[in-house]
């Protein structure tokens, strides 16, 4: 007799047949935020890396002392104010009473001590910081205060800054943890509490919200103002496939994707429900670096023959397809943000026949150029082929080398000839806000073999900076930041490629979703 | 029998020796470093250098070497550098996941497979054994990662049967489970089938030209008697061959069906765990792989055994 008859066999093919449904949904309650971040979260705390992706868990969980609005103005956030002597030589910045973390404990001012100190520790704006710091203490549970060897009118717009590293307060058990360990829990005075038993590294993390919380009074304005959590619980789900992601927003499985490609925007866009929207109003900042320590590159008529003949264009329609979503921007500091005024900037004419007349008046000896290229980074794919086509018309010998990112940062940090592992031109990116102040923009400064890739050296640019720390106004900022600029399209460190503007897709049942430069849960509604 | 499992086990100790030894090595010499990840753009080379040896990344190669293996013998298989979380926990995590994935595409392809395969041989030359053949080379030319958008466009986005996405673990129940493991297991199995219908075709084809066959035949055995008990029994070995041959390409299936459909599983837990340089994760997981093909690969030489008698070791 056989085991299984026909009418079983059929009715188990039915079974398996019939629509189960979507499990994903009943997973969680109707009022949940399924949030696709732009990568996994794969480590937890935002001062150990510097990654967006623990930058913006970072921003759920803590809290900062100040805050950027939307003009990038500095308001207070976990501090209530703050006084200044008439010398300018100590501010003592007191707390908002009744903030608590996570774990029940106050807020207390030796925890932002500890939790300055750390980030200072990791960071180039906090580093400038401390070095103007004679002492910084905590006076009372709520008041901690800077001893300063100078006036330093930055210091609120140090912490303030809104890029990776951002100066986040922990409990001080956490702030004291060597910084180049990670911490072991995810405790801050955030808006929204980590559920670290709900942590699945590579495919899940879930965010309560925190009752225990106080939103500040004002309205909400850039990532300043009151923090009002509307949703009581916020999921991200890790999708690294951005086909499959899109699929899981069409089908209702997840809200909001914080990015997506630009050959899967038409599908979003055709689709009921569905909006497709930028987060970033200024985007993302774009660039192709030199190495100016190896030749041709050590050359800055070779550069400046490769600054003139960028089409941005080019770049920016390969990286992102539709015009609607980038912008050209020939200026050192991100257009848009205070401090850009593109001086100098005439000279990026896109003219290929003067740049190929300058490239021959320059040192170039026909030596092939060694152009690294990330293929794993989505934005990233496609310049490295712009560049090699731009170079080779130029009249220039090219190895394009693609490879992964990781291998890339690794090849990057290599000083060395490109004949023993060294390279001439890799490209990068930042979110605008990193790159709009001499304290954080790395691009433009001129320390050489200690600075940052590319190593470019720069005693003028370096004096600049150190005037603009001690400028008394805005007007005086804006002046050097001018200067700066003109003396970066005379110097040529990296040739800006315009910002791009990347596409967020959100289901309708999300409300409020607003702009800032990283995707910020309260405020919103589902 | 039980003398000869202790001595495959035993022999099993160097293979995974030599594997320990060539993916430390691949990873030391490797380009790429987790340090550069970590630190940021911002770091200064002095801050790269404190990171590194604070992870104790700066040591020689054999120092690093001798450590990882004293670790390995104690069963500690290190932490992973970003996530802080032990190897083994890491796993664990993804190991469900996986295996889920591994069975239903197993169970999958040979509940399709070798009955595509039997019937093939036994109409051969026939519309029913070319079309057989014909989904064959259709799945053995088709890329994994096609079948699975095509199958999820169709039954996720389009008919809206199945979820598109996602992996529910066995405890939140069979349904749920099942359904998120459909679409990904017939992704998978597409190919696998495909190899297994070959191979099952060619083995009874060979079978059913033996005198025995036609003996039963001539006996009066009802067709589907002589199919199924005597030339399937005796054409199993080069199947349970290939189908244990086949749990190598799963696992490398697996990678880009996990990818496609978001599954939280040790392929994923590789390819991510790679790009990040997160070199305890990589060679805990490499290890763990190679140590499941070697005893499956056992496994395999104990079950000829049973299926067929006069084999002995």
């Amino acid at each position: 007799m056989p085991l299984i008859t026909r009418r079983t066999a059929l009715a188990v093919t039915a079974a398996a047949a019939m629509p189960i449904g979507r499990p994903a949904l009943a997973q969680s309650g109707a009022r949940t935020l399924r949030f696709v971040p732009q990568s996994d979260l794969a480590a937890l705390d935002p001062i150990w890396t510097t990654g967006y992706v623990v930058r913006n868990h970072g921003y759920m969980v803590f809290d900062t002392l100040y805050a950027l609005d939307s003009a990038f103005r500095v308001r207070p956030q976990m501090a209530a104010g703050h006084e200044v002597t008439n010398d300018g030589r100590t501010c003592t910045i007191t707390l908002r009473a009744g903030l608590r973390f996570h774990d029940g404990t106050p807020v207390l001012a030796r925890d932002c001590v500890a939790s300055i100190r750390r980030w200072a520790a990791r960071d180039g704006f906090g580093q400038t910081l401390m070095a103007h710091t004679d002492e910084l203490s905590a006076l009372d549970d709520r008041r901690l205060r800077f001893m300063l060897k100078a006036p330093f009118p930055l210091l609120t717009q140090a912490l303030g800054k809104l890029s990776s590293p951002v100066p986040f307060m922990m409990p001080e058990r956490l702030a004291t943890t060597d910084v180049n360990q990670q911490i072991r829990e995810a405790v801050g005075s955030g808006p929204f509490r980590f559920l670290p038993n709900e942590w699945r590294q590579g495919a899940s993390a879930a965010y309560a919200r925190f009752d225990a919380y106080l939103p500040r009074d004002e309205k909400p304005d850039g990532m300043a103002g009151g923090k009002h959590v509307n949703v009581p619980r916020v999921e991200w789900r890790t999708i690294a496939d951005p086909s499959t992601a899109m699929s899981a927003l069409r089908t209702g499985e997840v809200d909001w994707l914080e990015t997506t490609t630009p050959d899967l925007l038409p599908l979003a866009s055709g689709q009921k429900g569905v909006t497709v929207s930028t987060l970033d109003p200024l985007g993302t900042y774009m660039l192709l670096r030199f190495n100016s320590l190896l030749p041709p590159f050590d050359d800055v008529a070779v550069r400046r023959a490769v600054l003139r003949a960028v089409n941005q264009e080019d770049y920016l329609a390969a990286m992102a397809g539709d015009a609607a979503y980038y912008r050209e921007c020939k200026a050192f500091f991100p257009c848009g943000t205070p401090l850009s005024t593109g001086a100098g900037g005439e000279v990026m004419d896109g003219r290929l026949d003067a740049a190929r007349e300058m490239l021959k008046a320059s040192s170039y000896d026909g030596r092939k150029v060694v152009v690294i290229a990330s293929a794993d980074q989505p934005l990233l794919a496609p310049v490295g082929e712009v560049t090699a086509d731009l170079l080779r018309k130029l009249g220039m010998q090219v190895d394009l080398v693609t490879t992964d990112w990781g291998t890339l940062l690794a090849r990057r940090a290599s000083q060395k000839p490109v004949a023993e592992g060294g390279w001439n031109i890799f490209h990068t990116f930042a979110v605008a806000p990193e790159f709009m102040s001499p304290a954080s923009h790395l691009g433009l400064r001129g320390t050489g073999r200690a600075g940052w890739a590319g190593w470019f050296s720069d005693p003028t640019m370096e004096a600049l900076r150190t005037d603009w720390f001690a400028a008394e106004d805005d007007a005086a900022e804006r002046r050097i930041a001018a200067a700066m600029e003109r003396e970066a399209f005379a110097q040529a460190p990296y040739v800006p490629l315009g910002q791009v503007r990347q596409p967020t897709v959100y289901r309708d049942v999300v409300r409020g979703i607003f702009p800032a430069s990283a995707p910020l849960f309260w405020n919103l509604d589902k | 029998m039980l003398g000869i499992i202790v001595r495959r086990l035993v022999a099993t100790i160097p293979v995974m020796a030599v594997v320990a030894l060539c993916v430390f090595s691949l990873l030391y010499f490797a380009p790429g470093d987790p340090v550069t990840i970590i630190a940021g753009d911002q770091a200064s080379p002095a801050d790269v250098a404190r990171i590194r040896a604070t992870l104790g990344l700066d040591r020689p190669f054999l120092v690093r070497l001798g450590d990882w293996t004293w670790r390995i013998l104690q069963g500690d298989l290190g932490t992973s550098i970003f996530t802080n979380i032990p190897v083994t926990e890491l796993i664990a995590q993804r190991v469900q996941p996986t295996l889920s994935l591994m069975l239903v595409t197993l169970a999958f392809a040979i509940a399709i497979a070798v009955p595509l395969g039997v019937a093939a041989a036994a109409t051969a030359g026939s519309v029913v054994d070319r079309s057989v053949m014909a989904l064959a080379v259709l799945g053995f030319s088709v890329p994994v990662f096609v079948v699975g958008y095509v199958l999820a466009h169709v039954f996720a986005v389009e008919l809206g049967w199945l979820p598109v996405q996602g992996y529910t673990p066995i405890e939140r129940g069979l349904g749920p489970w099942f359904a998120n493991l459909i679409l990904p297991a017939s992704t998978l199995g597409f190919v696998y089938v495909a190899l297994i219908a070959r191979v099952t075709r060619a083995a009874m084809l060979d079978v059913l030209a033996q005198d025995y066959v036609r003996t039963a035949r001539a006996k009066g055995l009802a067709p589907r008697a002589v199919l199924f008990l005597h030339a399937l029994k005796n054409a199993a070995v080069p199947i349970v061959t290939v189908i244990g041959m086949g749990i190598a390409l799963l696992i490398g299936g697996a990678v880009v069906t996990e990818t496609v459909f978001a599954i939280p599983g040790l392929g994923r837990l590789t390819v991510d765990a790679i790009l990040r340089r997160d070199y305890p994760v990589i060679q805990g997981v490499v290890l763990l792989f190679s140590a499941v093909y070697v005893l499956m690969n056992l496994a395999i030489d104990l079950l000829y055994t049973l299926l067929d008698p006069r084999i002995r070791y």
